[in-house]
């Protein structure tokens, strides 16, 4: 038994548990912050290792070869953090709401960590699909607009992602049959690994399965233009559920690509018509959706937009494939969950209060709610990539790690891209300080009270903003569980 | 062990003021002014240690990883010891002014706390020894200027103020970015800047003569740098910032939109400045941009009625004066002109270090005339101050005759300087727009004087003006005391590094700026004495030139309007194309399928997940089999 697996079952027993008629808030509450102490203190035994550590499997069947293995490195351990943290910060900020809040809360973040710790590429999607399910039926269930509207919502969101789905499973499955040769099939990520590191597969198959799996786990992460489900489906998703799915499932493609796409086929994102067709997604999702997001006048649809944009630079990241920028794509990924779930969290409070997020009928709630204030500032300067919080350490390995092969005179088409992607920078100050300005500047409007939350429901949202300062001033705590390379040598 | 007290200090004070201020209270104040007092005494400290070797160590880790060595790297010379002795020394006269004109700010806490980190911000670019630790402090001084500007977040104007000037500090800094990843990638990963100046310098792999040498390469790296510096310095195109940045407070403008951050961009170009002289266009064209912001904001000045806002556009035409001098030397190092000394100093540092702090000086002076006429900022509402505000008269006449260059007094070596090297480039425009904003400047600070200070009270709030306190009092009489002799060797003999050797023959520069001098002033006497109403009305000027609104229409059609196109584009095509059109055809095939169809989304979602399951399971395990 590892430490993994009891970290992936706690918040199934638990949403099991409220399930049958625990006390869900006490429950959940009380087996998230377990979780959370115990991702921490694997995070404390892995600290200065190198490679998969924890590993543990259970042998399910013999040909094809299928067994429940767990295993983390430092990508999987940071992105375990990631999970435990929003799944804490989302279920505490929950308030008077019925139990299937605390249920689909704990499977989303179970499925999540089962993803991000299994190392078994069945698991790995299995995982993903179960934590998928409560996202669209809270959606349905509980969005945040007219039955007809969310109902629509919920299913765009659910016909994509479901298609997304089955093109990454196609894309895996041709993947697992040209690694298994006709024998003996397997799904176990190391024997994967290991067969491509001896049997390599040529370029062009690799630029080929590249691309399946690209546009599979792409729309996953909603990567232009396969995004249009993501910017509704935040906007009218209930808050835990906007936190958790924007913060922490969406990472899952993303974290597939860099686990199962990179190390499978090394050579696959550097063909050429395989780079230059990410490279223009990737633009779409900054230039583009950097403009929509500009033009949105409410708080909700910022956030949506913006979460979608922000992608872009960590698709930048795995498209550069060198050591420096997929490291800095992972703190990326850290970064922008904890920062998104924040301003989801604080967003959704928002909405309760005044009823209203439209821009031009608010303004002035920072002399009503100081720490509210502050706390959104946190969010806000994060995800506009302020040093000293964790999304720049991010952003700028990436932007460096486009240019570690360099000759003068003659930039590649990644180091174009990395200058036009910068402008982005500029597109995100400006909207999010639009949205700064237009709610907490000003004089306060009419008829629009807000008060600060009580200390105890500050906790979760204090919790993120300080993830925040603390590893954007010391990246390389980050950086130290990373110490392997992420794709093979 | 200095250098970590200096940097770090600051931020302590920064972190608990802002995060704890409303438990701290008048905590707050005392933390943030004792912060700045001990940075002081530490920053004496390393002055004394002058005699140390230069070297730049490793403070704090920040990003290590491969070939990318990213961290706290503390950068100590002549440059750094001299800016921070600028830096912690006005810092500190700012923090005890601020004492008196912030006494009854309900928000105190706040502005100290947003103080504080500003110090630190400023601290870390001057001690930055590599360019990604400058850009991290880069951005950090914008978020304190953010908050400082914006302190008074009530008043839509100070609202929109600050987040312009963020705004289009993050144009400049998009170039900046540009340049380090440009220079990271030519130097092989790194961005230090020693290792820098070795590469681009004489002999170096990346010098003028090495086979590595592209001339447009350098030329693209220097200009990305230098729009960093556009945006920070406040430089055309990106100037209009700073004068909506005189919304925050005046201890603000005086220590930031004044004496230290908008320097940094002078500051980090010196610092880069083996790379402009490495590219001869480039050195022209930072030289142009900084001789036309000189002369255009020196132009708008004339016509300025709000005191603030004179003294802000001043800054920028000193500001651009410097930019120029950044320029012209490295046009004169390029034809060869041999420096004198074995270490000698640049005359862009030079007018940086008197311009801090006369003009902090009179920033602060205009803050105590604000702070006496109840809020008062019109020129023309004033009048007669001369008379019940002695002290600040003559120290506000100090700080103006030091600006305008009057013989013997600090502004006027460092302007022969400045001037100097604008002859020695052998572009003669340069030196005669130098001339002009210098007879430029001696006219509207003169009209300053004479239309604030003489003749008789206009308005109530000038007649029963008083004296400022004597915290406020006690910085201006410093400052004037620098004002009047900080270019003196016996008063910098710590900050040697700033003053460049005296150029001999110089006769016409010399006679060129006493001439200007006295048109200037001469023509505004002339025309102010005594007057009640502004006798020339030059709308363009008056009216910046309608920049403001030329950018506004830029960014509603640029931005606004193509934000709006493109947001209709992919709602109709990549919504339409992507997802509306397949789904139209499934529904057409559906419509044959009813039967399948209940109306639940549960049911639909749990068909879903059965049918994952299903595919997975044929996949995997059925059709391997019937393969054998």
């Amino acid at each position: 038994m590892s430490v993994l697996e009891l970290i992936i079952a706690l918040p199934l027993l638990a949403a099991l548990a409220v399930g049958l008629g625990a006390p869900a808030r006490a429950a959940s509450l009380g087996a998230t912050f377990i979780n959370l102490i115990l991702v921490l203190y694997t995070t404390v035994q892995y600290w200065g290792k190198t490679g998969l550590a924890f590993t543990y499997s259970r042998p399910i069947l013999e040909n094809p070869s299928l067994s429940f293995a767990v295993g983390a490195d430092g990508i999987s351990i940071i992105l375990a953090l990631l999970t435990t943290l929003v799944m804490l910060a989302a279920i505490w900020q929950i308030h008077d709401r019925p139990a299937i809040f605390y249920i689909s809360s704990l499977l989303i973040g179970g499925g999540a960590l089962g993803a991000f710790l299994t190392t078994d590429v069945f698991f790995i999607y299995a995982f993903h699909e179960l934590a998928l399910i409560p996202t669209f039926l809270m959606i349905a269930l509980h969005g945040r607009a007219e039955p007809a509207h969310r109902k629509a919502v919920a299913w765009k969101a659910t016909i994509y992602l479901g298609v997304g789905s089955l093109v990454l499973l196609a894309g895996l499955v041709w993947l697992v049959l040209e690694f298994s040769g006709g024998s003996k099939l397997t799904f176990d990520l190391e024997a994967l690994r290991n067969q491509a590191r001896l049997n390599p597969l040529p370029d062009a198959k690799q630029a080929q399965i590249f691309f399946v799996l690209l546009l599979g786990f792409g729309s996953l992460v909603s990567l232009f233009p396969f995004h249009s489900w993501a910017a509704p489906a935040y906007a009218t998703a209930p808050t835990p559920v906007a936190m958790l799915h924007s913060g922490v499932l969406k990472k899952f493609g993303l974290y597939g690509l860099i686990r199962i796409a990179l190390p499978l086929l090394p050579h696959g994102v550097h063909v050429e018509w395989v780079q230059n067709a990410l490279l223009l997604m990737l633009l779409g999702n900054i230039l583009v959706m950097g403009l929509v997001t500009i033009h949105a006048n409410r708080l909700d649809d910022t956030l949506a937009n913006s979460s979608v944009m922000h992608m872009g630079y960590i698709f930048l990241g795995i498209a550069a494939g060198t050591e420096i920028a997929l490291k800095g794509a992972v703190i990326l990924m850290f970064a922008h969950g904890i920062s998104i779930a924040l301003l989801f969290g604080l967003c959704g409070r928002m909405r309760n209060q005044l009823g209203t997020l439209e821009y031009n009928k608010l303004g002035g709630l920072a002399s009503h709610a100081p720490a509210f204030t502050v706390l959104f500032a946190f969010g806000t300067f994060a995800s506009i990539g302020l040093p000293g919080l964790t999304n720049f350490a991010g952003e700028v390995m990436i932007f460096l790690g486009n240019f570690t092969e360099f000759k003068a005179g003659a930039l590649t088409n990644l180091q174009w891209t990395v200058i036009v992607a910068l402008w982005g920078v500029v597109m995100s100050a400006v909207y999010m300080l639009r949205a700064y300005r237009g709610i907490f500047h000003g004089s306060p409007a009419t008829g629009l009270f807000m008060i600060d939350p009580a200390f105890s429901q500050r906790v979760p949202f204090i919790m993120l903003a300080a993830t925040l300062l603390v590893t954007g001033c010391c990246p390389w705590l980050l950086l130290n569980l990373m110490k392997s390379a992420v794709v093979l040598p | 062990m200095n250098a970590s007290i200096i940097l770090l200090l600051p931020f302590f004070s920064a972190l608990v003021i802002l995060l704890g201020h409303r438990q701290l209270k008048g905590a707050a104040v005392l933390i943030s002014v004792g912060s700045s007092i001990i940075s002081f005494i530490a920053c004496l400290a390393l002055l004394a240690a002058a005699d140390d070797k230069d070297n730049t160590k490793l403070l704090l880790p920040f990003l290590d990883v491969g070939f990318l060595h990213a961290n706290i790297d503390v950068m100590i010379d002549k440059q750094s010891r001299g800016m921070m002795f600028i830096v912690s020394f006005i810092g500190l006269l700012v923090h005890i002014f601020s004492l008196g004109y912030m006494k009854d700010d309900d928000a105190k806490p706040r502005f100290f706390g947003s103080l504080s980190l500003f110090m630190f911000s400023m601290t870390g670019i001057v001690l930055a020894g590599n360019l990604i630790m400058m850009f991290i402090f880069w951005e950090l001084v914008g978020l304190s200027s953010y908050l400082l500007i914006g302190h008074w977040y009530q008043k839509a104007s100070a609202a929109e103020a600050s987040k312009k000037a963020f705004l289009t500090n993050r144009i400049g800094d998009f170039g900046f970015m540009i340049g380090i990843l440009l220079l990271f990638g030519a130097n092989h990963g790194s961005v230090n800047i020693e290792d820098l100046t070795t590469a681009f310098g004489p002999g170096g792999p990346l010098g003028v003569n090495a086979p590595g040498h592209s001339a447009g390469f350098t030329t693209a790296a220097a200009l990305c740098i230098f729009l960093g510096a556009v945006g920070k310095s406040a430089q055309f195109p990106l100037h209009v910032w700073l004068p909506d940045a005189m919304e925050g407070p005046t201890p603000v403008s005086a220590l930031i939109h004044a004496a230290t951050m908008v320097a940094a961009g002078v500051y980090m170009l010196v610092r880069m400045s083996f790379l402009i002289e490495a590219s001869p266009l480039a050195a022209e064209i930072i030289a142009g941009i900084g001789a036309f912001t000189a002369l255009m904001a020196a132009l708008m000045a004339t016509q300025q009625n709000d005191i603030k806002r004179v003294l802000a556009y001043s800054t920028l035409s000193q500001l651009g004066y410097m930019v120029m001098a950044v320029g012209a030397m490295a046009m004169s190092v390029q034809h060869g002109h041999e420096l004198h000394g074995p270490d000698p100093g640049h005359p862009a540092m030079f007018h940086l270090y008197t311009h801090a702090f006369f003009k902090a000086m009179l920033f602060l002076g205009s803050g105590a005339i604000i702070y006496a006429c109840h809020h008062e900022q019109d020129i023309w509402k004033m009048g007669g101050l001369r008379k019940h505000m002695p002290v600040t008269f003559y120290t506000f006449a100090i700080g103006t005759a030091a600006l305008m260059g009057v013989p013997l007094l600090s502004g006027f070596w460092s302007k022969e300087a400045v001037l100097g090297v604008a002859f020695d480039s052998g572009c003669k425009v340069l030196f005669l727009a130098g001339a002009a904003t210098a007879a430029l400047t001696a006219f509207y600070m003169t009209r300053l004087l004479i239309v604030a200070f003489f003749g008789k009270p206009r308005t109530d709030a000038s007649h029963h003006a008083q004296e400022a306190p004597l915290v406020m009092i006690l910085p201006l009489g410093i400052l004037a005391i620098f004002s009047l002799f900080s270019a003196y060797d016996f008063f910098a003999t710590p900050l040697q590094a700033m003053k460049p050797p005296h150029v001999e023959g110089h006769q016409t520069v010399f006679w060129a700026s006493v001439l200007a001098l006295l048109i200037g002033s001469g023509g505004a006497i002339y025309l102010y004495r005594g007057k009640n109403k502004d006798p020339i009305s030059i709308k363009l000027f008056a009216n910046k030139f309608y920049f403001d609104e030329m950018y506004a229409v830029i960014v509603r059609v640029c931005q606004d309007r193509l934000a709006w196109i493109v947001t209709a584009l992919e709602r109709v095509f990549v919504d339409g194309l992507v997802a509306r059109l397949p789904t139209a055809l499934v529904a057409r095939l559906g419509a044959a399928t009813r039967m399948l169809q209940g109306g639940h989304l549960q049911g639909y979602t749990f068909l879903l997940g059965g049918g994952v399951i299903a595919v997975i399971y044929l996949v995997v395990f059925v059709l391997p089999r019937l393969g054998h």
